[in-house]
Formats: C-alpha cells, sequence, structure tokens
C-alpha cells in the first residue's frame, strides 16, 4: 500500500534536517503505529506524506500503491486514496460543516471519475456515520471544527474519514486532547473502517491508543529516522520503560 | 490658510456655472442652502485629512470619467423576491420598467412630484439630515448631492410594509453621470425594507436621507454592481429614535472607485444601529472606501460596524469608521470591526478605526486586521480533497461570512452569497 524508501527531508526555511533516511513499507489492511520522543520527525512524516508545504525533500521516495506521492498536489494525493487525521483541526468560520464534507467527497469523486452524491445520498449517508461517532445534527451544521471541544474535534476528523473511505489512513497524535471515553469512541470510529483493503498509520506518544487500535507492527521512530520495529509488545516496552533503552540499544 | 483659500477659491470657479434644477417647489430653497453649504466648506482635495486615503478628484472635476459598459449573463439581483421595482436609467426614471408606485403600509413618490407639492413632509427631512451630519466632519459632497439631485425616491413608511422597495440602478450610457437623492420615513412602529442594486452611471452621486421614529425598523441592503469602471459617492444619514433598529448590509463589486459615507445619529434610548459591508475588488485601478460615522447621543444604545474586504492584483481597500459617545449616553455599546483579506502582496488596507467617548459607563470596542488566506486551513482543506481553487474560494467566503451574517433576511443573504462565489469563481 505504502512505500517508504530512504526519505530525507529538511526544512525549507532552514538548513535542518528532520527526516535523515525513513524506510517503512505497510501491506494493505495492516495498521502500524510509529511510537518515538518529541521533535523525532513523526508528525513531519504525516505531513510530508500528504502534501503540507515548508519541507523540501532531499532524498529518497515515497509511494501510494506504486504512484509517486511525492510529485502530487495536496489534493491529488487526497483522492488517490491517502488521509491524514490532523493533531489540531483546523476551525473554519463560516463555512458549514455539511457543505464542507460535501465539497470534499464530491471533488474526490469527480476526479476519480465517479457521479457526485446527490444532496439526499449524501445526507443519509453522513447521518448514519455521524450517528456512531456521536455526531449530532447540530454539530454537522456548525461551522467547520468552530466552537468544538478537542474530542468533538477528533470525532470530526475519523467522520470525515468515514466518508471519504480512504485506502491509507494516517493518523497523527489522534488521541491527545482526549479523555479515556472520547479516546474510545475514536477508536471504534477508527475499528470500524479496519478492512481487507485499508492501511492504518497511528501516529502517538502513547501505547494506551494502541490498547484500544491494536497494531500489527509498532516502529520506534528517532532523530528523523525508524531505529527499532517489532510487534505490539514494543509498544509496551516503551510504556514500561520508556525510550531510553531502546535509544540506548541501537545507539 | 493659503490652502483653504486656495481651495474655496477652486470650488468657487467649479461651480460658477451651475445651475441649480429647475421647477423644485419647495426644493428651491433647500438646494440654495445646499450649495451655499457647499461653497462655504469648498469641495473635498486630497489634502484634506477626511480624503487622506482616497483621491476624490474625479468626483469633483466638471466632466465624469466614461465608464465601459460591461454585460454579463448574470441575472437582475432579487428577481424571485417579492419588491416594488423602481427603475432609473442613468438616473431618469423608467415608468415602463418600474411597477406602480403603490404597496401596503408605504407611500412611494418621486422626488420631483414632492418637489411640486407645496405641502409635503419631505420638506421637513429634504438636506435636514444631511445639514446635520456635516458636524464635526465636512461632507460637501453630500451637500453638492442636495444641490444638485435630479430626481430620487421619497417613502413614508406608515405600517408594516409588506414588500421591499427596490430601487434599480441601470447603467446604459457609458458618459453618464448621475445625481440621485432619495427619502426615507420610518414612521412610529412602521418597518421597510429597501433594496438598492445596479451600477447605477459612469459616475454616480447617491445619497438618502433616513428618519426612524420610535420603534420604527428600517433594513437597508445594496448590491452595488460589478465587473465596470464607474465611481460612486454615496451618503447615509440617519437619524434612529427611541427603540428603533437600522441595519444596513452593502455588498460591492469592482467598480473603480466607490466611496460609502454612512453618517448615523442614535438619538433616542434603546436603539440600535448595524452597518456592514462586504467588498471584492480586483486589479490596480480598484479603490473601495467606507467611511463610517456612528454618533450615540442617547442611552443604552447598540452599533455595530463590520466590513470585510478582499481585495486583489493591486486593489485598494478603505476604512475610515469613528463611533462617538456623547456625554450622558450611559450604557452604549459599540463594536467596529474592519478586516481586509489581501490575496497578494501588491493590494493594499488602509483602516482608520477611531473611538470618541464622553461617558464613563460604556462598553465599546474595535479591531483592525489584514491578512491572506490562513495556509494552514488552505492545506486542510486540499488535504480532503479540494482542489486549490475551490479551496481558496471557500476560505474567502468563510472570510466575508461575518459580514454577510449581518443581512437579516437569509434569502438575501443566500443570493448575495452565489454572486460572490459567481465572482470568486471569475476572478481566480
Amino acid at each position: 500500500m505504502l512505500k517508504i524508501t530512504g526519505l530525507k527531508v529538511k526544512l525549507e526555511e532552514e538548513d535542518k534536517q528532520i527526516l535523515k533516511g525513513v524506510d517503512l513499507s505497510i501491506e494493505p489492511g495492516m495498521v502500524h503505529a510509529i511510537m518515538g520522543p518529541n521533535g523525532s520527525g513523526k508528525s513531519t512524516l504525516s505531513y510530508v506524506l500528504s502534501g503540507k508545504g515548508g519541507y523540501e525533500v532531499t532524498g529518497g521516495s515515497a509511494a501510494l500503491e506504486g504512484k509517486d506521492l511525492l510529485d502530487m498536489e495536496p489534493e491529488e494525493r487526497a483522492a488517490a486514496g491517502l488521509f491524514l487525521a490532523f493533531q489540531y483541526p483546523v476551525e473554519i468560520p463560516g463555512v458549514g460543516n455539511m457543505t464542507f464534507l460535501r465539497t470534499a467527497v464530491n471533488a474526490q469523486r469527480k476526479v476519480r471519475g465517479e457521479p457526485e452524491l446527490s444532496a439526499g445520498e449524501f445526507l443519509k449517508e453522513v447521518r448514519g456515520k455521524a450517528k456512531s461517532l456521536k455526531i449530532d445534527a447540530e454539530m454537522l451544521k456548525r461551522p467547520v471544527n468552530v466552537g468544538f471541544s478537542g474530542g468533538e474535534k477528533k470525532r470530526n476528523e475519523i467522520l470525515q474519514m468515514a466518508m471519504l473511505e480512504p485506502k491509507m489512513c494516517i493518523l497523527d497524535e489522534t488521541d491527545s486532547g482526549l479523555d479515556v471515553d472520547a479516546m474510545k469512541l475514536v477508536a471504534e470510529g477508527v475499528n470500524a473502517l479496519r478492512s481487507e483493503g485499508r492501511s492504518f498509520l497511528v501516529i502517538t506518544h502513547y501505547q494506551r491508543l494502541l490498547d484500544h487500535i491494536k497494531p500489527d507492527i509498532v516502529h520506534i521512530m528517532a532523530d528523523g529516522r525508524i531505529v527499532k520495529s517489532g510487534g505490539p509488545e514494543l509498544a509496551l516496552e516503551v510504556e514500561n520503560n520508556g525510550y531510553a533503552d531502546i535509544l540506548a540499544e541501537v545507539a | 490658510m493659503a490652502l483653504a483659500t486656495q481651495k474655496l477659491d477652486a470650488t468657487k470657479a467649479r461651480l460658477a456655472d451651475i445651475a441649480l434644477p429647475e421647477g423644485s417647489g419647495w426644493g428651491t430653497a433647500a438646494r440654495a442652502d445646499a450649495l451655499a453649504r457647499v461653497r462655504r466648506m469648498g469641495l473635498p482635495t486630497k489634502r484634506d485629512e477626511y480624503w487622506k486615503y482616497t483621491d476624490p478628484t474625479t468626483l469633483t472635476v466638471a466632466d465624469a470619467p466614461q465608464a465601459a459598459l460591461h454585460y454579463n449573463d448574470e441575472g437582475p439581483l432579487f428577481n424571485a423576491v417579492d419588491r416594488v421595482k423602481i427603475v432609473f436609467v442613468d438616473g431618469v426614471f423608467d415608468a415602463n420598467a418600474s411597477d406602480e408606485l403603490t404597496a401596503e403600509g408605504v407611500e412611494i413618490e418621486r422626488l420631483a412630484d414632492a418637489m411640486a407639492t407645496d405641502i409635503h413632509w419631505a420638506k421637513e427631512l429634504y438636506g435636514v439630515l444631511e445639514a446635520r451630519g456635516q458636524k464635526p466632519v465636512a461632507r460637501p459632497l453630500a451637500a453638492l448631492n442636495t444641490a444638485l439631485a435630479t430626481d430620487g425616491i421619497v417613502v413614508r413608511v406608515t405600517g408594516k410594509a409588506t414588500k421591499p422597495i427596490n430601487l434599480i440602478y441601470l447603467h446604459e450610457d457609458e458618459a453618464s453621470d448621475v445625481i440621485l437623492h432619495n427619502l426615507v420615513k420610518v414612521e412610529a412602529g412602521a418597518e421597510v425594507t429597501l433594496l438598492e442594486t445596479g451600477p447605477a452611471a459612469a459616475r454616480f452621486s447617491k445619497l438618502v436621507e433616513v428618519e426612524v421614529a420610535e420603534g420604527g425598523k428600517f433594513n437597508h441592503i445594496r448590491a452595488q454592481g460589478r465587473d465596470h469602471e464607474r465611481r460612486a459617492i454615496t451618503h447615509c444619514f440617519a437619524r434612529i429614535a427611541a427603540n428603533s433598529t437600522y441595519k444596513s448590509f452593502t455588498l460591492t463589486f469592482n467598480g473603480v472607485l466607490t466611496r460609502n459615507e454612512c453618517v448615523l445619529e442614535i438619538v433616542g434610548d434603546d436603539a440600535v444601529a448595524h452597518v456592514a459591508g462586504a467588498c471584492v475588488g480586483d486589479g490596480r485601478d480598484f479603490h473601495h472606501d467606507d467611511t463610517v460615522f456612528v454618533t450615540h447621543d442617547a442611552l443604552n444604545g447598540e452599533s455595530r460596524q463590520v466590513f470585510k474586504k478582499v481585495l486583489r492584483n493591486g486593489a485598494t481597500g478603505v476604512f475610515q469608521g469613528k463611533i462617538l459617545v456623547k456625554e450622558g449616553a450611559q450604557k452604549t455599546d459599540g463594536y467596529q470591526i474592519s478586516q481586509s483579506l489581501l490575496l497578494d502582496e501588491d493590494s493594499q488596507f488602509l483602516a482608520k478605526p477611531e473611538l470618541e467617548i464622553y461617558a464613563d459607563d460604556v462598553a465599546c470596542s474595535h479591531g483592525s486586521t489584514s491578512g491572506a488566506i490562513d495556509e494552514t486551513a488552505l492545506f486542510y482543506l486540499r488535504s480532503r480533497g479540494v482542489s486549490l481553487h475551490d479551496a481558496r474560494k471557500l476560505l474567502t467566503l468563510s472570510f466575508l461570512a461575518e459580514a454577510l451574517d449581518e443581512i437579516e433576511d437569509h434569502n438575501l443573504t443566500e443570493e448575495l452569497r452565489d454572486r460572490l462565489e459567481g465572482w470568486l469563481s471569475r476572478h481566480s
């Protein structure tokens, strides 16, 4: 599904190398997690994959189903099936959540040559999906993320993911700012979307999210590289002993 | 001193051959008074403090610069609204294109007819609020309008008007130089909505004086043309009595030069005055100026000024807004916000927000910002598959939304929003 090879990235404005050669391959249907200390490059990786400006790729490649991601505009990556759930979802006053969702869904359908959903079809689909994430009609009507609580914002991200039905979902610290109940709700939303054809990359600081979204493979990232990979037990090791041991071991 | 003398001499020369419109009945005296005001104040020049950001030259010269006509396939605005249509073509009343000047709750006449009637309510209003509004800041172009207006509409609102009145200003002559003056008198407890649409002329001076009596409601929606080269100076003067409401929204598409002055005076307790505007401008020759002056002279008044401008390709936006709270106008709640979205580095926004407060128990706030489209929001939308073009459009509409929200009637909001969307699709 996603194949990253020797990816090197620096900040556009500064002479600062963030990613120093990341190798990562995710098969269809798999859930990978990336853990790592602050500043290790986890969020940068998610931004570079989804096409945020301000970064310069200085080496390596990243492909989604064989298609070169780094050559595409952000909207093209989305249409190709990539989705990033933001750590800090953006507030957009004056644009209704529904309008936003429908614009996004239809934009992607158009690029893929599928017919646009009518207002009625769209409404039906969004209501069903919103209900399971406990997003009420009022929240759908409000401007995008404006006045939403932390939990509401993250649930709204998962709703977008459910509506857009991407192939490759990247969750950037989706657990940050969530209480236990909200985290469970979000995790249930994500688990409901797990399928053979869909892969996940879950970026997190804490093992607790991985109790709810069970990963197949866990990677530890440090100083711009993936330094260790393993099974779910690796996350437990981090939880119990911190990163210091692992980093000392690979150093 | 030399400058002041120079200015008055220039005004004298410019007005030497001016003849007041004939057959104005009681209006003749009001016009002569107004012309005397202009001569005393002098026509504005770019050296005047109040015209620091907007060059008035093309508004004051004897010959109006031409404005090419631009046709487009957009239908007329508010076509689906049940309204009284009153059409002026280059300032000339078109009886055939207009509806009967009657509707429930209102009395509508042409200014020319009102002036020909010896005893008429309009006599107590024509030029009166304009003259009041000359202090503390001189507005000579308003006085010039009172002196020279060739026609207009006078409306007395006696009850709850069942239909809005729509003044439609068509522009068919590339060289038309038009001066119109309207009056609206909203009697106690009465309500009316005034719609004004169209580019009007190559050069357009338009003034409306609005008297809102106790418990009255005046709603004003203007949409000023699009894609044309016209120049316009407009004035609204309003006196707002106790428990009454004045709400106005103006949308401006392009136009080489537009200056909208709005002078509101709250004279009765518990009154509300909202004035809002949105403009979208493209090109180095686009210049749009909102100049607002709100006076609180009563208890517990509420005023809002909300202005948003989208500027691209070297366009210029100006906002001069003032809230004056007079002594004793306690519990005043005044709010003012002016913001611009600059779509490139060539465009500019010049803002001069002012508060002058002589009461000690009031809440007044103002803010002014200029910014570009938020890159993070842009990326957020694009990461969901929305194209760069559509994402920019959505965020621009998002920026304008706060001003559009000031419109009471949501059907009108939708129509104006659609027009804005159309404009944004063409200009990007």
